[in-house]
């Protein structure tokens, strides 16, 4: 590549928001309003509901619904210790030794709303005997350890809404926990992030999981000590904290 | 000590030093999330009446965590300046607020100061008692330019890449240089910690400073453990960077213990990589840290947040800020919240004697906007705030968080008549950067793009 000359030739190095203009000490209009429309659309996905009945349309007649101790959406971003807790109204039967599904809205319920479907099928195709799949609401990652705990789970996926940033409001994560049970702590899971379309696409990222489930149901553990040493099937570095 | 404040009419009882100075602190998320705030508004304002009544000296006395369970509470009482608190021994809380909006020379107080009492009178003051303190506090420092001066702003030029890439880091520091940012420090907060891609993103930034003979320091932020590593594998090491909290439980969940922090700054100092001047740690905070470690001993998290600049003071920093909306809304709920928390942590460090920044910031789950944002940076460049972030366009593309944009510390500078260090102002100079940005990149500019 040739050295730029420019300072607008500085865009094509990084995605960051260099060379965007000055007019005196400001933003030009256009760049501005870029912003402005980029935080709208992560505030949206924040404040998004889960169309729980369009997903369960989606995931099957089978699927579980339960949901956290969070009531509404502002108490769930002020209280992570309530969507982390499942709501006692569940109906979760004892499954031992099954490999469960939790869809849950997290941060970004458009995010689950948009890939999870076509994930869920994906993993299904590779792994016919997951199961089942529970949607839950105003959840965080660690619901799924309240929900594996219900059903006497071997393991639990969670798939949920990443907090949305600027350049992404449709992000998943997928968090994978062995031996899942109230109280396991960050490090005991491995984390597939950025599951979308323009980055880790849904096939490649079926099949990641797929091998993460494999060598966790060998090796009987998860998290730090779960080497992701999978084919390159893109980033499993978490930068969320949810 | 159980003490009691009675209020229209109603007694509430305090069950500790800790209990009161929770209940008498400003509403937060944080304080609610870990069941310690006040239950209503008049209990908060009795517990204030309460904490505005208490002598100073009861903080030389009663530790809000145990002194025989915290090395940072041994630092506070063992380092405190017995001489240096004789002028304000004899005054209460609401004593010291009074003195410190009366008197010409806030700092002069500082090694008599704990962190306790500090964050005590913040607690009592309102936005612009903290503005007008602060404002008073001048404090500078120094390593290849001054940072601090009166009239001064200067700003910490972020140029974070998802990856690492050193080519895409290169072109975000070029494009903060060209906006005149870069005076407090280059900094790269890594996407992965490790020797190798610190060392070489150090390499890429010396190389940089060297060839423009820029007057400012590099900063790669990963662990201290890293950049010990760096150091003495040769790398190129200005500043040592850290995340520090205010009890010893905290920074055990960061990996780090003061004797370590001494060992690096200690590094740091050998290779002498400074002509003008010798502070090399660069230190960050952040209220919630300690909830968020459960390290806290149900001390509010804005008491804790100023025991972590006990810490930082030990060290004699380069560089101090706190990252004030980074922890998320479920410790700072919304753009109210962060504002502030923004202008006590301010208030807090430059009144202990720290070269205070803020990280003017907020992810997108919390309440806050681009305009939460304007205010509370201008509010801080009224408080003689030492410097804030620069980020290209607000956006930290690594991070996934707003800050403040090399454009929001050049409105800056304009609005309040604020200028860069001295060192870099006549480099910007001598570059042809100190009006308008040019649309040709200055000659060997791009150079870094090999990198």
């Amino acid at each position: 590549m040739s050295l730029p000359t420019r300072w607008h030739d500085l865009r094509s190095f990084t995605p960051a928001r260099v060379a965007l203009g000055r007019v005196g000490q400001g933003l030009p209009t256009a760049a501005h309003l870029a912003f402005q429309a980029d935080h709208a659309a992560a505030r949206d996905a924040v404040h998004a509901a889960l169309d729980v009945a369009a997903l369960r349309a989606a995931l099957g007649p089978q699927t579980k619904l339960v949901r956290s101790a969070a009531p509404d959406r502002a108490t769930y971003l002020r209280r992570p210790d309530l969507g982390r807790s499942l709501h006692p109204d569940h109906d979760l039967a004892p499954q031992p030794g099954c490999l469960a599904i939790v869809v849950a809205d997290g941060l970004s319920a458009i995010a689950t709303q948009r890939h999870a479907p076509a994930l869920v099928e994906a993993l299904l195709a590779l792994m016919p005997e997951l199961g089942p799949v529970v949607i839950a609401t105003q959840a965080r990652v660690a619901l799924g350890d309240a929900v594996g705990e219900a059903l006497q789970a071997e393991a639990v996926l969670v798939l949920l809404g990443e907090r949305p940033g600027l350049s992404a409001f449709d992000s998943l994560g997928a968090y994978l926990t062995w031996q899942p049970r109230i109280g396991r702590s960050d490090a005991e899971r491995n984390c597939v992030s950025n599951i979308r379309p323009a980055g880790l696409a849904v096939p490649e990222a079926a099949r990641k999981l797929a091998w993460l489930l494999g060598e966790m149901r060998r090796l009987r553990l998860s998290g730090v000590a779960l080497k992701d040493d999978a084919p390159d099937y893109g980033s499993s570095i978490s930068l969320d904290s949810t | 000590m159980i003490r009691r404040s009675s209020l229209h009419g109603c007694t509430w009882r305090f069950e500790s030093l800790a209990d009161l100075m929770a209940k008498a602190s400003p509403p937060r998320s944080g304080d609610q999330l870990a069941g310690i705030a006040a239950h209503s508004a008049s209990e908060r304002v009795a517990a204030q009446m309460a904490l505005a009544d208490l002598p100073l000296s009861v903080f030389l006395s009663e530790a809000v965590v145990p002194y025989e369970l915290c090395d940072v509470t041994r630092l506070i009482i063992d380092g405190h300046d017995s001489t240096a608190f004789v002028p304000i021994a004899h005054l209460t809380v609401g004593g010291l607020r009074d003195h410190l909006l009366a008197c010409d020379d806030p700092g002069a107080l500082r090694q008599g100061l704990t962190p306790e009492m500090v964050a005590a009178v913040s607690k009592i003051m309102r936005l612009q008692d903290l503005i007008s303190v602060a404002q008073r506090c001048r404090v500078t420092t120094a390593f290849r330019n001054t940072i601090g001066l009166p009239g001064r702003l200067s700003v910490r030029l972020q140029p974070n890449h998802p990856t690492d890439d050193a080519a895409g880091i290169a072109a975000s520091t070029l494009d903060g240089l060209l906006l005149g940012a870069g005076d407090a420090v280059i900094g790269i907060n890594p996407a992965t910690d490790s020797p190798q891609i610190t060392t070489r993103l150090l390499h890429m930034l010396d190389g940089l400073i060297q060839r423009h003979a820029i007057p400012t320091q590099s900063c790669v932020l990963a662990h201290v453990t890293t950049t010990l590593r760096c150091i003495e594998e040769g790398a190129p090491v200005d500043l040592v960077f850290q995340s520090i909290g205010g009890t010893e439980a905290t920074n055990a969940s960061f990996g780090v213990t003061l004797s370590l922090l001494r060992e690096a700054q200690q590094a740091a100092l050998s290779l002498g990589r400074g002509t003008v001047g010798r502070n090399v740690m660069y230190f960050e905070t952040g209220q919630g840290s300690a909830l968020s470690a459960n390290a806290h001993h149900g001390v509010d998290q804005q008491t804790i947040e100023a025991r972590a600049y006990a810490v930082a003071r030990a060290f004699d920093p380069l560089l101090v800020n706190s990252v004030v909306g980074f922890i998320g809304p479920e410790y700072l709920a919304d753009g109210k919240q962060i504002t502030r928390a923004g202008l006590e942590d301010h208030f807090c460090g430059k009144l202990l004697g720290l070269p205070m920044g803020v990280d003017v910031c907020y992810t997108n789950h919390a309440d806050a906007d681009q305009d939460d944002m304007d205010a509370l940076l201008t509010l801080l460049g009224a408080a003689g705030v030492t410097y804030v972030m620069g980020v290209p366009g607000a956006d930290d593309v690594m991070l996934s968080y707003q800050s403040t944009s090399f454009h929001d510390a050049l409105y800056l500078r304009a609005a309040l008549g604020l200028r860069p260090a001295p060192e870099f102002e006549a480099w910007l100079a001598r570059m042809g950067l100190d009006g308008t940005t040019p649309e040709a990149l200055p000659p060997g500019f791009a150079q870094g793009l090999l990198a």
